[in-house]
């Protein structure tokens, strides 16, 4: 394979940002244009992503595509490759940029140029969090998103965008410092940074735990975890509807994506001690966070409270270290990605209309935008896990994997399960069904024809994983397994080790 | 002939000096032609300094040295003196500051540190300090009518007499201990249990620690940075922080190389202590000068703990945050150059709300610069300073780091303050557009470094690679 197809990948995006930026003439023509490229961009890297997966080969468990370049002399190179489990990713952040970019179609009033340069852009950093095989190069990109995003939050964001902001720029930034402490660590203990071979490297025991926790530190913000979670329902409430779903879709992701590729692969005896804290903030997490959920009246916030209570699944998946258990938080990950960008924008149809937020404005909407109501009952019934649509599948195959572990966990998020349940629903007939709120409701319009596009091929997809996941979990399963045996390897040597 | 050949580029810039003199006595009306000459001089003295042999060589009874450090160094203090002079020239013209002393006393500074840079010997190196800080006196009150200008210039003159002072005691009792001035017998001669060689010792580096306006030697810093004219403040924030820093390592490195233990408790607290309070003293700034007073306290925070690691990795580092530093610098007061209504400068950050409707590559310039000085990759900002953290814990000073890093983040906080500003405020009235070419022109250049650097980061650790002195 010569054709470069990952650094295509990744950088498509920002050269269509930069054609962007070089538009020149009157208003209008800049607009047009940059919707134009905007689209066309990440329309093609989508279709290119699907080439990628198309020519993956999923019967083996090693990095495929690797790329290597030069990059600081003699000791980072620039290093990408793709596996089973960071390709689904990719799909993913290629399937869901479009998605924003129409969605800023629809509802982004100003700036709209700039717009589209700070989504491709993120687009091209997001990607490349997902394909970097270095240490390094990874920080690079992962911190590199706080720009873009700060600036979507900041200027296209909601009245008190400017707090929310700095809050999330700052989390994170100080989250993620330490990870880049124990990056350079690593690379002064083992003398190199490069993901592949540090993966079969084993990290001196006595140093396992301080990194870990260096990474716990950066992936718990970014995730959230509870309780560095305060950052996210900010963000989220003031975000525009596309900043939201980036955020929710893919930038959540990519601290389970850090859990499973570096907490696990580089630390598996560290992980393996500081389990019982993962599962009791998840465990947290998961009851506590719905229970607020329940008590929202801002419908992005209490979608917001969702994903932390969901993320929640995921890290206990990630934990449990069983196959079902990863496999159920990556199909988990994937599906919350399709099902909480679908609710984001679900909001988003009824804001751009109405300009509230609050549920108690709402009522009674089955009445005018019938279309809206199937659409957002299909995403409800998603986001709680109803049989069938991909959202069941995540938490079942969670809860089987987490079973064999710790039966207690298993037990308290089902609990949680029914939480979600409680407050999805009845977010949904607060806003759908009821007497109709006020006369300027009965004016809405329903769905236009882009919004039913958006929504008809994240419907498609998420109810097509929900009975089919065969695909996802066919092109994780290698690469799952391999990560499970030398977690097992490494931990029995362990054993041993201290047996003797 | 040989010995002179080593010292062209000072005996250049000192007969330019002179000529500009004359010219500007004789000459009426000479203010743009010296300017044009002095510019140009220092493009030639750079070639003139790249030109020197490559190999180290000790001149003058061991008391001059031309080196790799040196030579880098020389090059840099050129070139941003060059670039300083190139952006102000619209701002000299508009505040009547366009006097023909101005860009001869910049020479003469520069003439200082090329002398400071080079110097093996304690009296060279007092002589060359004491030329480029005389020069900074005069700069900075360079307004004479201007009541802020004139304070700045009696404090920077105070203090700095006080700090030179000091160094001067120090020498001395560094002569008094050891018996010479040249670093490398000193070098010979002290030991640990050379106690006034040690007391000396200190007293030279807060005498260094008051010119790289380190923590807690920092007092003059935000007063005459704010009170100077906006040209000379360019002027105090890059150029005089290259020689500064250069003639810290020689020091730490050469003459007191084997009383380590002694000097770097006492660099690691000055980097502590200069990077805590400049992100915490900072934000609550509204003037952009004094803001990067802070800002840049907090920066020679950073390089600093490059020299405290003791290695040639570190002093590696250290010459590459410097490097970055001043180019970040440069970009942000080309920016600063460029807050103009009507001919009026103005340097309270509420000016800048809303640039980014008004003048959106002013803005995205701002962005870019005011990232990368907070440290967020993929800008070069951010290699500075992983290039430092890389050999802090290379030798295992975690404390150092994990502060250093927390204090990014405060830091943080202020640049995004005026990021904010610029971007998610309400626009006030647009600035000026009629800017000089040169001004315009290093702007770009500045933010597209920065911006494209991670492409090929490689290029300034091959430059300072060789850069070694043990």
């Amino acid at each position: 394979m010569n054709f470069p197809i990952l650094s295509a990948i990744i950088f498509i995006p920002l050269i269509g940002a930069l054609f962007i930026f070089l538009t020149k003439g009157s208003q209008k023509s800049i607009e047009k244009n940059s919707k134009y490229v905007a689209v066309f961009s990440s329309i093609a890297n989508f279709f290119l992503s699907l080439f990628l997966w198309y020519s993956f080969d999923s019967s083996v468990s090693t990095f495929q595509f690797i790329e290597e370049k030069n990059w600081i002399n003699g000791f980072i190179n620039f290093k990408l490759g793709v596996d089973g489990i960071s390709i689904l990713f990719i799909l993913l952040t290629t399937f869901i940029a479009p998605i924003c970019i129409f969605s800023g179609i629809n509802s982004i009033k100003f700036k709209i140029k700039d717009f589209f340069i700070a989504i491709l852009v993120m687009e091209t950093l997001m990607l490349g969090v997902f394909c970097s095989l270095d240490l390094v190069i990874f920080y690079l990109f992962f911190e590199g998103g706080l720009i873009p995003m700060f600036l979507i939050i900041g200027i296209w964001g909601g009245p008190k965008r400017v707090y929310s902001a700095f809050k999330f720029f700052l989390f994170t930034l100080l989250g993620s410092v330490l990870m880049l402490v124990a990056i350079i660590s690593i690379y002064w203990i083992t003398g190199t940074t490069d993901v592949i071979k540090l993966l079969n490297i084993k990290i001196a025991q006595e140093y396992q735990y301080l990194l870990w926790l260096a990474f716990f530190s950066s992936f718990a913000v970014k995730l959230p975890m509870w309780p560095f979670h305060t950052w996210l329902p900010d963000a989220h409430v003031e975000a525009p509807t596309a900043g939201s779903v980036i955020l929710a879709a893919i930038l959540l992701k990519m601290a389970g994506y850090g859990f499973i590729r570096f907490s696990l692969g580089l630390f598996p005896i560290a992980s393996d001690y500081f389990t019982p804290l993962i599962f009791t903030l998840s465990v947290i997490a998961i009851i506590y966070t719905s229970l607020v959920a329940l008590m929202q009246d801002d419908m992005k916030k209490l979608i917001a409270y969702s994903s932390v209570a969901h993320m929640g699944f995921v890290t206990i998946g990630i934990f449990s270290l069983t196959k079902q258990g990863l496999e159920g938080s990556i199909i988990q990950m994937i599906s919350h990605g399709l099902i909480s960008a679908a609710l984001f924008l679900c909001v988003g149809v009824v804001y751009d209309r109405y300009q509230s937020r609050m549920i108690s404005s709402y009522g009674g909407l089955v009445n005018v935008m019938p279309k809206y109501a199937l659409v957002f009952m299909i995403f409800v019934l998603a986001a709680l896990g109803l049989p069938g649509t991909s959202g069941f599948v995540g938490e079942f195959l969670i809860l089987v994997g987490v079973f064999q572990k710790n039966i207690l966990v298993a037990v308290l998020a089902s609990f949680g399960i029914i939480l979600v349940a409680a407050y999805m629903l009845w977010l949904y007939r607060r806003v759908v069904f009821g007497r109709i709120g006020s006369n300027e409701i009965k004016t809405m319009l329903d769905l236009n024809r882009t919004e039913i596009y958006i929504f008809a091929s994240l419907a498609f997809l998420t109810i097509f994983l929900g009975i089919y996941p065969e695909p996802l979990l066919n092109t994780v399963d290698v690469s799952i397994n391999n990560l499970i045996d030398k977690y097992e390897t490494d931990i029995n040597l362990n054993l041993t080790k201290t047996n003797n | 002939m040989q010995l002179i050949s080593y010292i062209l580029p000072e005996i250049f810039l000192s007969s330019v000096i002179m000529i500009l003199l004359m010219i500007g006595v004789f000459v009426k009306k000479s203010f743009r032609m010296v300017n044009l000459l002095t510019i140009t001089s220092l493009l030639f003295a750079i070639i003139l300094v790249l030109n020197q042999p490559d190999e180290t060589i000790k001149i003058f009874r061991d008391s001059y040295i031309i080196d790799k450090l040196s030579v880098f160094m020389k090059v840099l203090t050129l070139l941003f003196s060059f670039f300083v002079l190139v952006v102000s020239k619209d701002y000299i013209k508009n505040t009547n500051i366009d006097k023909i002393e101005y860009p001869i006393i910049i020479l003469a500074s520069t003439l200082g540190m090329l002398l400071m840079i080079s110097s093996y010997d304690l009296i060279i190196f007092y002589l060359g300090l004491e030329l480029q800080s005389l020069c900074l006196y005069i700069l900075s009150s360079f307004r004479r009518d201007d009541e802020r200008s004139t304070e700045a210039g009696l404090k920077y003159f105070v203090l700095s007499a006080l700090a030179s002072g000091l160094l001067l005691y120090g020498c001395s009792l560094i002569y008094g201990f050891t018996g010479s001035t040249n670093f490398e017998i000193i070098s010979s001669i002290l030991s640990e249990s050379n106690t006034g060689g040690i007391f000396g010792l200190v007293f030279i580096m807060v005498g260094l620690a008051f010119k790289v306006s380190a923590v807690p030697f920092h007092m003059w810093t935000p007063d005459v940075y704010e009170g100077s004219p906006t040209s000379v403040t360019s002027f105090f924030a890059m150029v005089p922080k290259i020689a500064a820093l250069s003639v810290f390592i020689r020091f730490m490195y050469v003459p007191f190389i084997n009383v380590i233990t002694q000097w770097q408790t006492i660099i690691v607290f000055l980097s502590i202590a200069s990077m805590i309070l400049g992100a915490v003293a900072a934000i609550g700034q509204n003037n952009i000068k004094r803001l990067l007073a802070y800002s840049s306290i907090g920066h020679m925070g950073y390089a600093l703990a490059g020299i405290a690691t003791g290695t040639n990795e570190g002093i590696q580092s250290t010459i590459i945050y410097l490097t970055i530093y001043l180019v970040m610098n440069l970009g942000i007061f080309g920016c600063i150059f460029m807050m103009k209504r009507e001919n009026v400068f103005y340097e309270n950050i509420n000016d800048l709300s809303g640039l980014s409707k008004n003048h959106p590559l002013l803005a995205l310039g701002f962005l870019v610069i005011l990232f990368s000085l907070a440290g967020i990759p993929p800008l070069a900002g951010f290699f500075a300073k992983f290039y430092i953290f890389m050999s802090v814990i290379e030798v295992q000073m975690y404390t150092l780091a994990l502060i250093g890093l927390i204090t990014t983040v405060v830091s943080a906080f202020y640049y995004l303050r005026i990021i904010k500003i610029i971007y998610f405020d309400k626009p006030k009235k647009p600035f000026d557009t009629n800017f000089d070419f040169g001004l315009k022109l290093t702007l770009a250049f500045s933010s597209i470094l920065i911006l494209i650097y991670f492409t090929y980061p490689s290029i300034l650790i091959k430059a300072v690679s060789s850069i070694s002195l043990y």
